[in-house]
């Protein structure tokens, strides 16, 4: 394998698609042929699915299927943060049972780490896990959970021991979503839609052999799913295509993607939509105001500066150059840019600034940018959080004390309810 | 357009931080910004014949070195890092630039070479009393006599304008209006009917002057009436330039107030492990990071043949690098406290330089209501 040159695994994929892939296959069926054969995740081991390539040949791979729009495996939603982890932790029952249905899109999962009470904290997870009768019983509430509606399973992150410090009394369940001790309510944001779900748990049961590698690893664990969360962040806009092609492969996944994406149909409006501002301020007349002039010029070179940044974050990296500080400051750049776009864009609707839906301008689209871009500073590690990873990882500098790993977890101050 | 370094960029620059951390330590800075001319000859002569940053961007038929301006840019963002007191910007940045733009093949052979080799030092006389930017605000008038032209009336804020043995100067033809009729004309430092005078500046570093021009015999530069196009270019790459150069003291000063802040103690601990002082020191880097994006951008722009997009990236660099070097002098004081406002305290010198360089060329808004005009057939630098 390793004396393959991106050429030959070119050559090799094309042939094998030219005698397998056919459009009017069954979706699932197809995808347990790409399963069978290794194609379908390339990078993965032979022995799961895959064949032990380079992410170089598994990124040609991928393109040799682009290329003639063969369909991939599953890769919408959680399913690949939960295949991820359980390749590199789960036990051999746990990739038996799990990892093909993964790949073929019969399962969906969620990702059960956010509480009520430990957001921007997630190692203070007070969701617990108690062991009765040779079962996991489990009690407490997370949220921010997408897809648990339709989720056959959920990666549980819960506190099996409350008198050791927080960090290692956290273990990592996979839990069965279709059990009457899982509650799962939509959760209605200020915008409007309701893209996640609380989760609430009582009594819900698991059996010992899904507990993930061992009790008080969770938060190891967590680590890594929560890597290949950064890693895959720009990985949305890969798994939103789909296309309209009439063959029943195609109308199957067409299906699945409606429903993965439907949760993110504001995020575009999310990030300010810059590419609106100056259509939009020529239409209204704003152009010609010498003061909204100057707030879109400060807002135009925010978003090129932030753009030119991560361009040059992406520059060193392909030159194989130890990335500078201009590499970890894309999330909060993203921050300043939305917020600056909800300035300039309300500067520019005016009066219409008050209105949304269809009695707004473009149907309601700019109303959303009003009352979405609050959620890309807290999304995903908050500007807070962001500026002291800043401060302590590209900065050097010194972590606040802390009163909070020295202890035991049931001695840790929790939120205060009066 | 690249963006990263290539190798040799990246040696030039650490021979140049090596050369200028000898130089021009504050010591030296301080030293020069008390004196009236505000440089030192044999750092000249070294930074020119030694080390030739005086030809960077100068073509090879001109005696020059024939690199762009991303070496410039470079070089310049050194310069301003390290605070260095010489006639850099006047000379090279804004008068053989102007030269290069406007002049003809015999003019640029004849004043290139000299101050591509630090001979000559000249300057571009372009604003007025009236402080304003651009060519349609020049008065000092240019009358034909005796086959030449005489120029009356004054200029002001011309950098190292008192020092400089070559002055460009631009001026109108008597009863023209805004762009029309505008000419480059060169005399020398010296020359007869013209009066010099330093003015007093807040930022000692940049020594501007004032010039008053009673019936001063100068050459015509360029095309008689076509000075505004060669003008406007010119002060485009003037302006990346200057973005390079704030960008390069706004990282001196962020790193500065680091380094203070993690040798600071109070409270029992070093107050860079305090939220706030992390937070504004995350938002000081990301100051300075996205003002180099857009400085690099704008200078990689002024290189670029064909479409250009100069024009309005170098008035988004401008304007964000002024206001980044700004933030991060008003951050850099805060940080050292009390320290912080003494006239011992270095942190001023910068602060200074960058009040200057948020005015000089052009302030913010000036720039972003440029950049807006320029701003062609959608997104620039897309």
């Amino acid at each position: 394998m390793s004396e393959d040159t991106e050429a030959s695994v070119r050559a090799e994929v094309r042939a094998w698609l030219d005698a397998n892939w056919d459009p009017n296959t069954g979706l699932v069926e197809w995808r347990n042929i790409l399963a069978d054969s290794g194609w379908g995740m390339p990078t993965w081991p032979s022995e799961w699915y895959g064949k032990g390539m380079s992410s170089t040949l598994g990124t040609a791979v991928e393109e040799e299927f682009q290329a003639i729009g063969a369909i991939g495996v599953a890769r919408a939603g959680i399913r690949m943060l939960a295949a991820a982890t359980l390749l590199e932790h789960g036990s051999q029952m746990h990739k038996e049972k799990f990892l093909r249905r993964i790949l073929t899109g019969e399962d969906t999962w969620c990702q059960l780490f956010s509480e009520p009470g430990s957001g921007s904290d997630l190692a203070g997870a007070s969701t617990r896990a108690d062991l009765k009768d040779g079962k996991w019983i489990i009690n407490g509430q997370k949220v921010w959970t997408t897809s648990a509606h339709h989720a056959q399973y959920g990666l549980l992150l819960a506190r099996t021991d409350w008198d050791l410090p927080k960090h290692k009394g956290l273990t990592y369940f996979v839990l069965d979503m279709e059990q009457p001790g899982v509650q799962v309510q939509p959760l209605r944001q200020m915008n409007g839609h309701a893209s996640f779900n609380q989760v609430f748990f009582t009594d819900a049961e698991i059996a010992p052999e899904f507990m993930v590698e061992g009790l008080g690893d969770g938060w190891k664990i967590a680590t890594t799913t929560l890597m290949h969360e950064r890693r895959g962040a720009d990985g949305l806009r890969r798994w939103a295509m789909g296309t309209d092609r009439p063959e029943r492969a195609y109308a199957e996944e067409r299906a699945e993607l409606a429903t993965a994406m439907a949760p993110y149909k504001w995020y575009p409006q999310r990030m300010g939509r810059i590419d609106l501002v100056v259509e939009r301020a020529r239409t209204t007349g704003k152009l010609d105001d010498p003061t909204v002039r100057q707030e879109i010029a400060k807002l135009l070179t925010l978003a090129k500066s932030a753009e030119w940044t991560a361009r040059r974050a992406r520059a060193a990296q392909v030159l194989g150059r130890n990335q500078g500080p201009e590499g970890s400051i894309g999330k909060l750049a993203a921050s300043h840019v939305a917020r600056l776009a909800n300035h300039v864009h309300t500067l520019i609707s005016g009066a219409d600034a008050m209105l949304t839906g269809a009695d707004s301008p473009m149907e309601g689209v700019i109303a959303e940018i009003l009352v979405s871009t609050p959620a890309i500073s807290i999304a995903g590690g908050t500007d807070e959080i962001q500026r002291n990873i800043i401060a302590e990882r590209v900065l050097g500098m010194p972590k606040e004390p802390r009163n909070d790993t020295d202890r035991p977890f049931r001695d840790v101050p929790r939120n205060l309810i009066r | 357009m690249s963006f990263s370094f290539t190798d040799e960029q990246a040696e030039f620059r650490s021979v140049l931080r090596r050369f200028l951390a000898e130089k021009s330590p504050t010591t030296e800075v301080r030293r020069l910004m008390a004196t009236e001319a505000g440089f030192d000859q044999e750092v000249w002569r070294q930074l020119s014949q030694d080390l030739g940053l005086t030809a960077l961007h100068i073509p090879e038929d001109y005696g020059g070195q024939g690199f762009g301006f991303v070496e410039l840019a470079i070089a310049l963002e050194e310069m301003g890092r390290a605070l260095l007191c010489a006639p850099y910007f006047s000379s090279i940045v804004l008068a053989a630039t102007a030269i290069m733009n406007a002049g003809d093949e015999a003019q640029k052979r004849a004043l290139l070479p000299a101050i591509a080799a630090g001979d000559t030092r000249a300057a571009l006389a372009f604003t007025e009393d009236n402080g304003r930017w651009d060519a349609a605000g020049v008065a000092l008038t240019a009358t034909p006599h005796d086959g030449g032209y005489q120029l009356d009336g004054a200029k002001s804020f011309v950098l190292d304008g008192h020092t400089a043995n070559l002055l460009v100067v631009l001026a109108r033809r008597p009863g023209s209006a805004g762009d029309a009729g505008l000419s480059f004309f060169t005399l020398p430092g010296d020359a007869k009917g013209l009066t010099r005078r330093l003015l007093q500046s807040t930022d000692d570093t940049r020594k501007l002057a004032r010039l008053e021009f009673r019936g001063v015999s100068a050459e015509l530069l360029g095309d008689e009436g076509g000075a505004a196009a060669p003008l406007s270019r010119t002060l485009d790459q003037a302006a990346a330039c200057l973005a390079n150069e704030m960008v390069g003291g706004a990282e001196l000063l962020r790193e500065q107030a680091l380094d203070y802040a993690m040798m600071r103690m109070q409270f029992g601990r070093a107050i860079a492990s305090f939220q706030t002082l992390k937070h504004k020191a995350a938002d000081m880097l990301i100051d300075v990071e996205l003002a180099k994006s857009a400085a690099y951008y704008a200078a990689a722009a002024a290189d670029a043949d064909g479409d250009d997009e100069l024009a309005a990236m170098a008035s988004l660099a401008k304007a964000g690098a002024a206001e980044a070097y700004m933030q991060t002098a008003i951050h850099a004081i805060q940080i050292h406290g009390g320290i912080g406002f003494t006239w011992d305290n270095d942190t001023h010198l910068w602060f200074k330089r960058a009040k200057s360089s948020e005015v000089f060329l052009g302030d913010p808004g000036y720039h972003r209501e440029l950049m807006m005009q320029r701003w062609q057939d959608g997104e620039p630098g897309a």
